[in-house]
């Protein structure tokens, strides 16, 4: 099999249902992003692609445990370990040994800019530094699965743009790579995107695709045509036409991936807000 | 009159200028985007302009005047761990905050916030506590607002919203200054202001800071090959579904690192984007184009 993902999955903790019914595939040599708020499913997702969580119901697919490589959310680094030892305890965790170890850390070092850096303790780091460390923690044993969960969220577009090279060197080297991210124009750079909201898929697919799925018209103004289905775009509005039509005083937008979502959550809302009348 | 007139400001922690010579202006009526990489100097800017921080040279006005106490109740202030009392109640986290700028809390809520006054916030979901500090913040009708990353971890259908509430703001007379990584959130600013190593180093509008800066389009039949020989040569290049991006390069620098590495690609030189402007002037200190070969007379 060339790649991994979860079909039909879901996961529930105690009573609650936090992931519905989920699909989403992982080529190898790819980048998906599992887009969505915080609550919306993505991390539950990743934990059960990770090994982490057990599925309540559906199927996992993915590799032995040491050839996963997991980053979860928040605090991924040992604060009172240094950088060096960190990457060491990763090795270990991972049975990457002897002169690999060095190499590894080494290299992966350099390109999170955080060698002048490799004797400071993990709590004494920058957020954007620690969130680097537990990237290049998560790279050290070369996984063919690296399973990252808001690896970008705080951190400042400079690290960002090193963490997706990182994260882009894996893919070229043949690594299936899934993130979460917040953030849809970050999403947009990867080859699939899947949007979850409370615990469904809203919206999956390359985004070219899925933006030329957009239903209706998406239309710009200069004033706010619409209580519910307008919404901001700077100081212009963007308005959601599901049936296509362009009212007086606006114009056709080609919309974006952030335009798709928000017409896909607005559908979503007009759909419950129909079956609740009926 | 300006609501916030920053010039020369400089603040030295020790031996380290966290600003060093800042100049920042807000006026009635407009969003200004603060933007930096972490350690540029945008949190010492942000604390100078609260009053949080005393300069170590320059000057600082807030409406006006040195900030105080007095500036500080026409004053809004979102911060980035919102900063809302877990063991309160939403309507008691109003009261607390209309009684410190001592004005009445807010009458009216929206449905899902009124519906949950009498919960404590620690039960509260996330995009509720964030309108909660929203309407905490703007109880008081203040002047100016300063929100420090306002909308991370919101889908966007919430984030546009939150947005809208912050446009309305502006559009009612009061300045607001946001702090953000993000460029959806740049995008929603009237102009904004970047910051690199304590200075100002761009500010005006999207497209003016883009200027007629440029990026390397790399079309390969495998991406993977032109990536790997692209960082090879020690050009950064970002991957974007299947192909690459290489900012602020010469096209000839990127055509010679495939050649040699035997790798057919088509390349196109497009305009850049602004995320990528931005992370080329944060990296060059300030200088755009400083990695660029520049023709001979040209400088």
């Amino acid at each position: 099999m060339s790649g991994y993902g979860v079909r039909d999955l879901r996961v529930r903790y105690g009573g609650r249902t936090a992931v519905d019914g989920v699909t989403l595939d992982v080529p190898a040599g790819t980048i998906a992003a599992l887009v969505g708020g915080d609550g919306a499913g993505k991390s539950s997702v990743l934990r059960a692609l990770a090994g982490a969580v057990a599925p309540a119901g559906g199927s996992v697919q993915r590799p032995e445990a040491t050839v996963i490589g997991y980053m979860p959310a928040g605090e991924a680094v040992y604060r009172d370990l240094t950088v060096e030892e960190n990457l060491a305890f990763s090795a270990r965790a991972y049975g990457v040994r002897g002169a690999e170890v060095a190499r590894r850390a080494g290299e992966l070092l350099e390109r999170t800019g955080l060698t002048a850096a490799r004797g400071r303790l993990g709590g004494q780091l920058s957020g954007g530094m620690r969130q680097k460390l537990a990237l290049a923690m998560a790279l050290l044993h070369e996984p063919e699965l690296l399973v990252l969960d808001e690896p970008t969220t705080g951190i400042d577009p400079v690290s960002r743009a090193q963490l997706w090279r990182l994260i882009a060197g894996a893919a070229a080297a043949g690594a299936a790579v899934v993130l979460a991210t917040s953030y849809v124009d970050e999403a947009e750079r990867a080859a699939t995107v899947v949007v979850l909201s409370e615990g469904r898929v809203l919206l999956a697919g390359p985004p070219e695709e899925v933006m030329a799925g957009t239903p209706g018209a998406v239309v710009d103004s200069a004033a706010r045509l619409d209580p519910v289905a307008s919404w901001r775009r700077g100081a212009r509005w963007r308005t959601w036409s599901p049936d296509g039509t362009v009212p007086p005083g606006a114009e056709r937008a080609e919309p974006d991936l952030e335009d798709s979502v928000v017409v896909a959550e607005l559908a979503l809302l007009r759909h419950q807000a129909e079956e609740v009348a009926a | 009159m300006n609501l916030i007139e920053v010039s020369g400001a400089r603040k030295h922690f020790g031996a380290v200028a966290a600003v060093d010579g800042a100049d920042l202006a807000v006026a009635p009526g407009e969003v200004v985007g603060l933007l930096g990489a972490n350690g540029a100097g945008k949190t010492t800017l942000i604390r100078l302009v609260l009053g949080l921080l005393r300069p170590t040279g320059g000057t600082i006005r807030l409406f006006g005047e040195p900030p105080s106490r007095r500036t500080r109740a026409r004053l809004g202030y979102v911060p980035q761990g919102l900063g809302l009392y877990e063991d309160l109640t939403v309507a008691e986290n109003l009261a607390f905050a209309a009684g410190a700028f001592g004005v009445q809390a807010p009458e009216r809520l929206d449905d899902a916030l009124q519906a949950a006054s009498g919960t404590l916030v620690a039960s509260l979901p996330l995009g509720l506590r964030r309108r909660l500090v929203f309407a905490a913040a703007l109880a008081h009708r203040p002047d100016l607002l300063v929100l420090d990353e306002p909308t991370s971890g919101v889908d966007p259908l919430g984030r546009a919203r939150l947005w809208e509430t912050i446009r309305g703001a502006a559009d009612t007379g009061a300045g607001v200054l946001v702090s953000t990584h993000f460029m959806s959130e740049a995008e929603q600013c009237d102009r904004l202001v970047v910051m690199a190593n304590g200075r100002v180093v761009a500010a005006g509008g999207m497209a003016a800071i883009v200027g007629d800066a440029t990026t390397v389009e790399v079309q390969a039949d495998h991406w993977e090959g032109a990536f790997s020989a692209l960082d090879r040569a020690g050009l950064p290049a970002a991957l974007v579904g299947r192909r690459l991006r290489v900012p602020n390069t010469d096209p000839r620098q990127v055509a010679a690192a495939l050649d040699a590495a035997g790798v057919g690609a088509e390349l196109r030189e497009v305009p850049a984007t602004f995320e990528e402007t931005f992370v080329a002037l944060s990296e060059d200190g300030g200088e755009p184009g400083a990695r660029r070969p520049q023709p001979a007379g040209v400088r």
